[in-house]
């Protein structure tokens, strides 16, 4: 089979069969990148996964970039990455077309008034997982809180926490280094 | 034409900034929310719910949920690949230099201040759905403080919190079984207040 379609089929099943994003997209991965196909070994697999994890965007697409990259240059990268949103774009489209024709409905309203509150649930739960991974001091603390209560109290762009956070980051590191 | 550009555009700096993965995406959406008035709270916690409970990435389930509200299948389509070009673009530079980033201290000591402020924005999206919830529909606006607060939705909170972080048999459940029920919840104790 053509390398290109054969990239696009795997990432497209990859991203339709797993449920709940990211961290539910590695034994996939494993099984189908590493196993099946020896496009990457389960060591690349985890590195990136790991920058994934820290440069921007999606880790799903980060990881079918890097694979389709690797396997077969920049437009193996841009159509493995193509192959992985697919079956998402397809679903969401049919289910909110479903869901705007269905709205209106008493029972359809409490549905999802039912729930919000677990989506609650679920954001505290991703929180406080997160928190356990992200806050390793003080400063760490100190950060997170203070963004928290900034993102709460006014109404400026994510994006300027997300810089100043970084370059916070990178000035702590640095001190820190330097006392040592 | 406009409304295209604005999409992709708004998706584009979701994509660039979002750092950590899936709910990373959701303070960006909160704030495209206030700013640009294309979505509400409410649809933005349902899209959270139907993220969850598909398959796929959820960023790439919310970019497509807001475009095609917006304009249909083109909106959709236009907003993931605004979401998802930055990834690319970087990944594919990072790619070449993959040890050096690896290993590079700068790098290190940024995600060092990146990944707390990460959590910290996500933990404010999610107040945002709780002020949401905790607000009893349809109350008159001189109602008192004992009226506006939904109890029904504190109760659900503590049950559906001990089920899915307490209980160790059930807290590795996936978690569309605890949407599912709390969609029959609210359907049978009318948690819409209709």
């Amino acid at each position: 089979m053509n390398q290109y379609a054969d990239l696009f089929l795997t990432f497209a099943r990859i991203g339709g069969l797993t449920f709940g994003g990211g961290y539910a997209m590695l034994p996939m991965l494993q099984r189908e990148v590493v196993e099946k196909r020896g496009w990457a070994t389960e060591e690349e697999l985890m590195n990136y996964y790991a920058i994934g994890q820290c440069t921007p965007g999606i880790i799903a697409v980060n990881t079918a970039t890097f694979v389709g990259q690797k396997t077969a240059g920049i437009l193996g990268g841009i159509i493995a990455t193509l192959g992985v949103a697919f079956p998402s774009l397809v679903i969401i489209c049919i289910i909110t077309a479903f869901i705007q024709n269905f709205a209106e409905l008493a029972v359809v309203q409490n549905a999802f008034a039912g729930i919000r509150v677990c989506v609650c649930v679920l954001i505290f739960n991703a929180v406080l997982k997160l928190w356990k991974k992200s806050v390793v001091d003080k400063a760490t603390a100190v950060i997170c809180i203070l963004i928290l209560l900034g993102s709460i109290l006014t109404d400026l762009s994510p994006i300027l926490f997300v810089i100043v956070a970084g370059v916070l980051g990178v000035i702590l590191k640095n001190k820190g280094g330097q006392a040592k | 034409m406009m409304i295209y550009l604005q999409l992709f555009y708004e998706f584009f700096k979701a994509g660039l900034f979002a750092i950590g993965g899936g709910m990373a995406t959701l303070p960006f959406l909160y704030d495209m929310s206030d700013k640009m008035g294309w979505f509400t709270y409410a649809d933005l916690a349902n899209m959270v719910a139907i993220s969850e409970s598909t398959p796929g990435p959820i960023g790439i389930n919310m970019a497509t949920y807001v475009g095609y509200t917006l304009r249909g299948v083109p909106g959709a389509v236009t907003a993931t690949v605004g979401l998802i070009t930055p990834s690319i673009i970087i990944i594919l530079i990072i790619a070449k230099f993959l040890q050096a980033f690896k290993d590079s201290p700068l790098v290190d000591a940024a995600f060092y201040g990146l990944r707390p402020a990460s959590t910290g924005l996500i933990a404010a999206a999610g107040l945002s759905v709780l002020a949401l919830v905790l607000v009893n529909p349809g109350v008159s606006e001189n109602a008192g403080i004992l009226e506006l607060i939904n109890l029904k939705s504190i109760l659900l909170i503590a049950v559906l919190y001990y089920f899915t972080a307490v209980c160790k048999k059930t807290k590795g459940l996936h978690p569309v079984c605890f949407i599912a029920a709390s969609a029959v919840v609210g359907i049978v104790f009318q948690f819409a207040g209709i």
